[in-house]
């Protein structure tokens, strides 16, 4: 029992140095900075080359990290968020998370992917306190936590700079007029949060002796829950929720096994979003209205084809298979249809609905283990399970988001990338019926009437049939009445809830077709994979499709699909372009949210 | 029996009594102003007629109906349309497209503003597979709207009708409100609310906007308005309902209204407050008297 607080009390504190760094950026940038874990992952690299390479003591290595981490936070800055200030709190949010897969994928590159031991360079003391006993290393993160906490504190409340940091968290329109120099600030705080985001990670990796270049991407969850917890932009109050989540994991851990530890983190996270969405410190009062109409990606409207056009290139696909023999490129192009698929679910959500979803992911997983279970387990034919996985799926996908579909912009972005976390999570831990981390193998391939598909051209007909069957209903959708009153739920709520248009009930709407294509392309993966594991479908991939929609423009049925393909396909045809894939998507991401960020076939006009 | 009551309406926002207990009645067929000072609580009484947030005591009733507490798309689908203070129309929207939403409520058969929940489910369902077959008789209905809406815009000449499918932002800031008119009416409404149609408008733009209400109200429109301009409301209004403080101070026809004390103290101060309030009363008299 005292052993497990001490433990939490430890986590606590770790989760806190990403907790403090996460609420001081929102206070004064106004986004929740996704790339916050990447810059501590790069923090304890720092400190292991200063360790293991150099051989340094400990305290010049902690200095080391204050600094790389410091200048890797100004970089960051100066790249993924200035450029956008002005832009709205969705697109800085898209662009952290661009930078956060830029410097994660780069570590992989640099590094290697596998894990690194990290020796603890102290004196290994124990003190024995009644039952428990607590190391040297306990109390450094201790006495690290507290000490940060401290000058954070002396910084922001007894120092004319820190003044500054507070009067431009409260106003940043206000603190420029009022001579503030509100980039410097703005400098000021990602430097500062990222020496502590480096600091903190050099001390999980001394607590745990090891590292990974995917490190950052729990410690950003971990921080952002903790950070809710305590209500955003609030400091004091992201110690606090650091050391409630730090408490309830270790206590969750020591009761229901520690595969649970991220998924009551994860249900902690929504639970906070859903019914105190300002923080345990705040009273429960309505959200603070963000503005959402036009926020999200700038105007623009689809540029004009011939009519011809789409029609000619959908048979132009189709024949593709009686004049291209390599199987490969058939394969590689069948992929891209269906991702093609997602883009178009995806963009029904966020380009027309225009809210913003990070769990794409989720409805995908959904679709291809409802396919895996009902034809493995239940014996139900591919061309039975082709319809009823996604409707299941989107059932099960709607039930879900629906208590979350009140919140707006990033709140809600992040209640959706807590439910595709959830759901993967859930995959994981149940294994009586998902198989758990074994994943289920065996799935069989395609088949209609008995005939099975196992031709690539086959495969590519299929998929192709299935994307063009999505894109023809969600296009018509997108030109009916519906449409019309999905767009303007994202133009003004409160106008389009004055003229008859429940809210709730569209979002679903929305949320439900959606969910459907995509578990519609989760089902096609599944089986032509014949294998799924809870990691086959990430946040990675929600960021993928997102970086789809926003390549072929918002609210462009074919521009997703444009998007798609050239995702898909451009890596595979490039041969030295794939182990950088996932860093292309990032430049992608930022480079057109900055240059054309109404998309490649959006015109700004 | 009137068509719209509010009957003793209580709002507080925290500490302040927004309002205190109002109450009045709108006719079929009649055009209410509700004028006062700013903070009086117009447009706050206007929110809780919207539905747009509730009342904490007091009932507003719309055709024999109790209407407070509904949520603001049920009041909607009740005949309720209303305009905002600060002009919001959708803004990458077209004009047609704008206006056509405001007849969102009217798609018989389409659409659905709010059953039960269980029936809920089977009505998304359907709407969804209606607006992707998109049968002939909701293709007709649609076309039928967008004469319609060709009808309503031709109210402002050839302000918008040129403009039709310009998207919203695009439009200068009186035809956005006019824009905003248009999908009110679009609705068909039971009553119209209007919050200062006029406000930021020139003196050329708000006597075309005033012609446009008598022509409204020839037509037998129930309007209930909020306007500071005094001329428009002596213009236009059958009745005028004077808000300060929360309270009802006066109300009655335009010309008693206009003379009544309890107005010119509201807006300018206590008759003892010698030269200020003569100097003031001596500015707002030529408005009043217009």
């Amino acid at each position: 029992m005292f052993d497990q607080l001490i433990n939490g009390l430890v986590i606590g504190n770790l989760y806190m140095l990403t907790a403090i760094g996460i609420t001081q950026i929102y206070g004064v940038a106004g986004v929740v900075n996704f790339a916050h874990g990447s810059v501590y992952m790069i923090g304890a690299y720092i400190g292991w080359m200063a360790i293991t390479w150099l051989h340094w003591p400990l305290v010049p290595v902690i200095l080391l990290v204050l600094a790389g981490s410091a200048l890797l936070g100004l970089a960051l800055e100066r790249l993924a968020v200035r450029p956008f200030a002005r832009a709205g709190s969705t697109i800085l949010l898209l662009t952290t998370i661009a930078a956060g897969l830029i410097i994660d994928n780069a570590a992989q590159v640099i590094w290697g992917p596998q894990t690194q031991a990290l020796p603890n360079p102290l004196p290994q003391w124990h003190i024995r306190l009644g039952a428990g006993t607590v190391s040297l290393l306990d109390l450094f993160i201790l006495a690290c936590g507290v000490g940060t906490a401290l000058l954070l504190h002396l910084f922001l409340y007894r120092s004319r700079a820190g003044w500054a940091v507070r009067a431009t968290a409260q106003d940043r329109d206000a603190a420029l007029q009022m001579g503030i120099d509100v980039n410097r600030v703005s400098r000021y705080s990602f430097a500062l949060s990222g020496a502590f985001a480096g600091l903190s990670g050099l001390l999980v990796g001394l607590y745990f002796s090891n590292i990974y270049p995917t490190m950052g991407a729990t410690a950003t969850l971990k921080g952002t829950t903790a950070a809710l917890l305590g209500g955003l932009g609030n400091v004091p109050g992201a110690i606090l929720g650091a050391y409630v989540l730090g408490i309830a994991e270790t206590f969750s851990v020591e009761w229901l096994g520690s595969s649970y530890r991220n998924l009551v983190a994860v249900l902690l996270l929504i639970a906070v979003l859903l019914f105190r969405p300002n923080g345990l410190l705040s009273g429960r009062r309505a959200l603070n209205p963000e503005p959402t109409a036009g926020t999200f990606i700038p105007h623009g409207r689809p540029l004009r084809f011939p009519r011809w056009l789409i029609p000619a290139s959908a048979v132009l696909a189709a024949a593709l298979p009686l004049f291209v023999a390599n199987p490969y490129a058939l394969q590689v192009l069948a992929i891209g249809w269906v991702f093609a698929l997602m883009a178009v679910s995806l963009n029904l959500i966020s380009g027309t609905t225009g809210q913003i979803s990070l769990g794409h992911a989720g409805f995908v997983m959904l679709g291809a283990y409802a396919t895996a279970i009902l034809t493995s387990r239940l014996g139900l034919p591919f061309a039975v399970s082709l319809l009823v996985s996604p409707a299941v799926a989107a059932v099960i996908g709607v039930l879900l988001c629906y208590p979350a579909l009140r919140l707006r912009g990033q709140y809600l972005a992040i209640a959706t990338l807590g439910l595709g976390e959830a759901i993967s999570l859930t995959a994981l831990n149940w294994d009586s019926v998902t198989q758990g981390p074994l994943g289920i193998s065996g799935i069989q391939p395609a088949a209609f009437f008995g005939y099975e598909i196992w031709s690539a051209a086959g495969v590519y007909w299929l998929d192709l049939a299935a994307l063009l069957a999505g894109v023809w209903a969600v296009y018509r959708l997108s030109r009916s009445h519906l449409g019309r009153a999905l767009r303007a739920v994202r133009e003004d709520e409160v106008a389009a809830r004055a003229f008859g248009i429940g809210l709730a009930r569209h979002k679903s709407i929305a949320f439900g077709v959606s969910a459907f294509f995509a578990a519609a392309a989760g089902v096609l993966l599944a089986h032509s994979y014949s294998y799924i594991a809870p990691d086959t479908f990430t946040f990675a991939l929600s960021i993928q499709v997102l970086t789809m929609i926003i390549l072929g423009g918002r609210d462009n049925v074919f521009g997703a699909v444009v998007g798609a393909v050239v995702l898909i396909v451009l890596p595979e045809t490039i041969r030295f372009l794939g182990e950088y894939r996932y860093i292309l998507y990032g430049l992608l991401l930022i480079g057109m949210l900055r240059f054309r960020p109404y998309g490649l076939l959006n015109s700004n006009t | 029996m009137s068509l719209l009551s509010v009957r003793g309406v209580h709002k507080h926002f925290g500490g302040l009594h927004a309002l205190k207990g109002v109450s009045f009645e709108l006719d079929e067929g009649e055009t209410v102003a509700l004028i006062g000072p700013n903070g009086a609580g117009k447009t706050t009484l206007f929110n809780l007629i919207s539905c747009e947030d509730r009342p904490d005591d007091g009932e507003i009733v719309l055709d024999g109906q109790r209407i407070d507490g509904l949520p603001a798309h049920l009041a909607a689908a009740r005949g309720l349309a209303r305009t905002f203070q600060n002009g919001r129309v959708f803004g990458n929207l077209t004009v047609l497209e704008n206006v056509l939403l405001g007849a969102h409520t009217r798609l018989e058969g389409l659409t659905d503003p709010g059953s039960r929940p269980g029936e809920g489910v089977w009505t998304a369902l359907r709407e969804i597979a209606w607006s992707i077959i998109q049968p002939r008789r909701f293709r007709r209905m649609e076309a039928g709207l967008t004469e319609e809406v060709r009808d309503i815009l031709s109210f402002f000449g050839d302000r918008l009708l040129p403009r039709l499918h310009q998207p919203a932002y695009s439009l200068s800031y009186a035809n956005r409100r006019r824009t905003e008119l248009a999908r009110a009416l679009a609705l068909r409404p039971r009553v119209l609310l209007l919050d200062e149609p006029t406000a930021g408008m020139n003196p050329t733009e708000t006597d075309e906007m005033s012609e446009v209400i008598l022509q409204l109200q020839r037509r037998g429109q129930s309007m209930l308005l909020i306007e500071h301009k005094l001329e428009l409301v002596m213009a236009v209004a059958h009745r005028v309902v004077a808000l300060d403080a929360g309270e009802v101070i006066v109300s009655g026809t335009p010309e008693t209204v206009r003379s009544d004390p309890r107005l010119i103290e509201a807006y300018v101060g206590k008759k003892q407050d010698g030269a200020a309030a003569a100097s003031a009363g001596a500015v707002l008299e030529p408005s009043l008297q217009a």
